[in-house]
């Protein structure tokens, strides 16, 4: 009975165990992941979806973190998270943008292990819990910084378009998850 | 008994699976699922409360009496709403201009980068509030 399960294991591992220089590899692909993430933030500001309710979008950045977290794993997910922000907080906003966005990704980043690490959900389950979880983020920062307990009110709105944006972006990663080799 | 047959043949299964010539594919990522019937539970779930809790807060909307323009948590400035008023706000942060007319407020001009209180729609409604993050202006209705 017991000698049945190591087997398995061990045919996976010889199968996975093949990267040498992995760290080389690891910090490149960290690169080319926050140039991603960069590049789909700024693609996502030329289109302005939240014109009437601010705070509406699609959340395109969080395709690269949805993928990094089933590729990449925990680590480099957060230091993708960290230097995009950082970096365009830097180049296009200002120190409010960043607080903002740290709150959010951090939150967003604490749910979507926990959740994924439930196995309940696949990539999309993940990916909407993200979504309102980074807009609850922005929302308490801004509860805290305005004084201002009403607009709590106004997660429910967000709640909606963090749940569509959220189905969209995680089909879209799983489609990529499913493709891409790494 | 019966359970130990089936363990046996699992072994066989992950090899097949694992062939040495496709590297780096891991196989479990092949067979990602893009959504499962939990997926659309959740989303179904958190659309309904949420939808639910606005139309809620949508049925329960009374007209307003007075606006109340407040920087950093401070109120600043009270208005009645039959008042028909134009108020220049001015702060260290930037400049909004605030209008009051028939009933409805709204924010028609700003010089925050992002816009996003001019852009938002008029209010006039209890509980109803413009915000501007860049200038920590919020503008609210109450009673």
């Amino acid at each position: 009975m017991k000698s049945d399960n190591p087997k398995i294991i061990t045919i996976k591992d010889s199968n996975r165990s093949e990267g040498s220089g992995r760290t080389n590899k690891e910090i490149a692909l960290t690169g080319v992941f926050i140039a991603l993430a960069m590049i789909l933030s700024y693609l996502e500001s030329l289109v302005p979806i939240g014109f009437a309710v601010p705070g509406i979008k699609l959340g395109l950045a969080n395709l690269v973190t949805i993928v990094a977290l089933y590729k990449l794993g925990l680590k480099d997910t957060i230091i993708i998270s960290l230097g995009r922000i950082l970096l365009s907080g830097i180049l296009f906003g200002n120190m409010m943008v960043i607080i903002y966005s740290l709150a959010g990704a951090f939150l967003s980043i604490l749910v979507m292990v926990l959740v994924k690490k439930t196995k309940v959900f696949s990539s999309t389950g993940v990916s909407i819990c993200g979504a309102i979880f980074h807009n609850l983020g922005q929302i308490i920062v801004a509860v805290i910084t305005l004084e201002n307990g009403n607009i709590m009110y106004y997660m429910l709105v967000l709640a909606i378009a963090g749940a569509v944006a959220g189905t969209v972006i995680g089909i879209l990663s799983g489609i990529i998850i499913r493709n891409i080799r790494i | 008994m019966k359970k130990e047959e089936k363990v046996v043949e699992k072994p066989d299964n992950v090899a097949k699976a694992s062939v040495p010539g496709k590297r780096a594919i891991d196989s479990s990522d092949a067979n990602h699922k893009l959504i499962k019937k939990s997926d659309i539970i959740l989303l179904v779930v958190i659309l309904l409360v949420a939808v639910i809790g606005v139309s809620y807060i949508m049925s329960t909307k009374e007209p307003g009496g007075k606006v109340v323009i407040s920087i950093d948590g401070e109120v600043i400035e009270e208005f009645q709403l039959s008042d028909d008023h134009e108020y220049q706000m001015v702060t260290d942060n930037g400049n909004n201009l605030i209008v009051i007319k028939a009933g409805v407020v709204d924010i028609t001009e700003a010089d925050c980068p992002d816009k996003v209180c001019v852009n938002h729609v008029p209010i006039e409604n209890v509980g109803e509030t413009i915000i501007c993050l860049p200038h920590k202006l919020v503008v609210e209705i109450v009673e």
